[in-house]
């Protein structure tokens, strides 16, 4: 329960970090330290080195530029979660920091740790999914940028090169007056999520739906787009039996089943949360349009 | 491999100079190095909150920190909670009365959660539901929490 050896660098600017990351072979990134500390003190991981994003300045800025929040890889979960700018623009992000661990772990846990981790089962990558955000990387050889949608490779696995780092993360905020909702199933509070549900609508004057976004975690490697239901919803005024058909066009995306929950389980909580998160955000939409 | 890298680290209001090697976590350097043996070590992966102290001031787990990471910072850990007398701080003092505690394994990262919410608090009544999701990030084995709630909600 002790990591195996490894070289340790502090990098103190994002130069140094950059040139760092191109030199170094078997390397692994320290964010938070929340999930990797965790893989290396079972042995799970063993790089030959580990270089701290945590003496890096200038990686945890939270503003917003326009209708995009910008929020540094290095913004820590608990500062993200008491940020008023994010709770009046993107409440999502801020309801579902809720259920990510517990305090004492969000204060150390980040942003762009969490999503450069890609746990299937973790919360941040369904807000990521239902808000389309946008991942900035660099390295010596220059930035890049990905949309959510084109970040996961598989199980814990993302895009990012062995010489990158993310830096940012984008997040194109919903008009105000937006309605929001997540709901996940745990086996203990604060536990890994079976599933995870993230929904965004928008309204207007007339209660009709004319945008909405539901994302489901924990069906696969990576958080899904309940594409279909978004589409049967937008356009209409809901209803029970619209939210009731949407719910059940999520229930029917395809599931892995694992140790805890066979593949029909998880269907079935999608589509109990789906109902619960757009009720949710129905509930918080519309007055303000 | 077994490179050492100089720290210097403030625990308790003191500052602690030290070689240690980058692999040895905050917890094993606290307890085995500063000989600090309040701060528990239970599952070594954060999960059950034994280690939990605070970083800067803010709860943190020694067990998913390097020590060569806590180079310039500062650090409470229970043996900074009491005052020099020995008197208990109000927190450990409605722990005790409300028999907040069976064995005591978890109590010490109770402690630093409860100083955490107390600070964030800043005398505004906390509802217990906020609490107990606060406290859920202690695993009490004995199962003593009714009493750690009665203790926090008293005090907080």
């Amino acid at each position: 329960m002790k990591p195996a050896p490894f070289r340790y660098h502090a990098p103190r600017s994002r130069a140094d970090l950059l040139a760092l990351l191109a030199e170094l072979d078997d390397s692994r990134l320290l964010a938070g330290g929340q999930s990797l500390v965790p893989l290396l003190n079972l042995r799970l991981a063993g790089p030959a080195n580990l270089i701290d994003l945590n003496t890096v300045p200038g990686l945890d800025e939270i503003e917003m530029h326009g209708d995009t929040l910008r929020i540094g890889a290095m913004a820590r979960q608990r500062a993200t979660e008491h940020s008023s700018v994010i709770r009046l623009r993107c409440p999502l992000l801020t309801e579902a920091l809720g259920h990510v661990g517990h305090q004492q772990t969000r204060n150390r846990g980040t942003i762009g740790g969490s999503l450069a981790h890609m746990d299937p089962t973790a919360e941040l990558p369904v807000v990521a999914s239902a808000m389309d955000a946008t991942l900035w990387l660099e390295s010596t050889r220059g930035a890049r940028s990905l949309p959510f949608a084109d970040w996961s490779a598989g199980y814990l696995a993302t895009q990012i090169a062995p010489d990158e780092v993310l830096t940012r993360i984008e997040f194109p905020c919903w008009p105000t007056g937006h309605g929001w909702g997540f709901a996940e199933i745990t086996r203990r509070g604060g536990g890994f999520a079976m599933v995870a549900v993230a929904a965004l609508v928008l309204r207007d004057a007339a209660g009709t739906i004319t945008r909405a976004a539901i994302a489901i975690g924990g069906l696969g490697a990576t958080p899904v787009r309940a594409t279909a239901a978004e589409a049967l919803l937008t356009g209409r005024i809901p209803d029970d039996e619209l939210i009731h058909d949407a719910a059940a066009s999520a229930a029917s995306l395809s599931a892995e089943g694992d140790l805890y929950a066979p593949s029909d389980y998880k269907q079935h909580l999608a589509g109990v949360l789906t109902e619960r998160t757009l009720l949710q955000a129905i509930q918080r939409s519309g007055t303000h349009v | 491999m077994s490179e050492r890298i100089a720290i210097s680290v403030t625990v308790n209001g003191v500052v602690h100079q030290a070689e240690v090697e980058p692999r040895l976590n905050l917890a094993d350097f606290l307890r085995d190095h500063l000989r600090l043996t309040g701060t528990h070590i239970g599952c070594e992966h954060g999960v059950c909150g034994a280690c939990t102290i605070l970083f800067d001031g803010a709860t943190a787990r020694s067990c998913l920190m390097f020590a060569v990471q806590a180079d310039g910072h500062a650090i409470t850990t229970i043996e900074g909670v009491a005052s020099p007398d020995g008197t208990l701080h109000p927190i450990q003092a409605a722990l005790s009365a409300h028999h907040g505690l069976q064995c005591g394994y978890c109590t010490p990262g109770v402690v630093m959660t409860l100083l955490e919410l107390q600070r964030e608090r800043d005398g505004t009544p906390i509802e217990e539901a906020e609490l107990r999701h606060a406290l859920s990030g202690h695993l009490c084995r004995c199962t003593g929490y009714q009493g750690i709630v009665d203790a926090a909600l008293d005090v907080l």
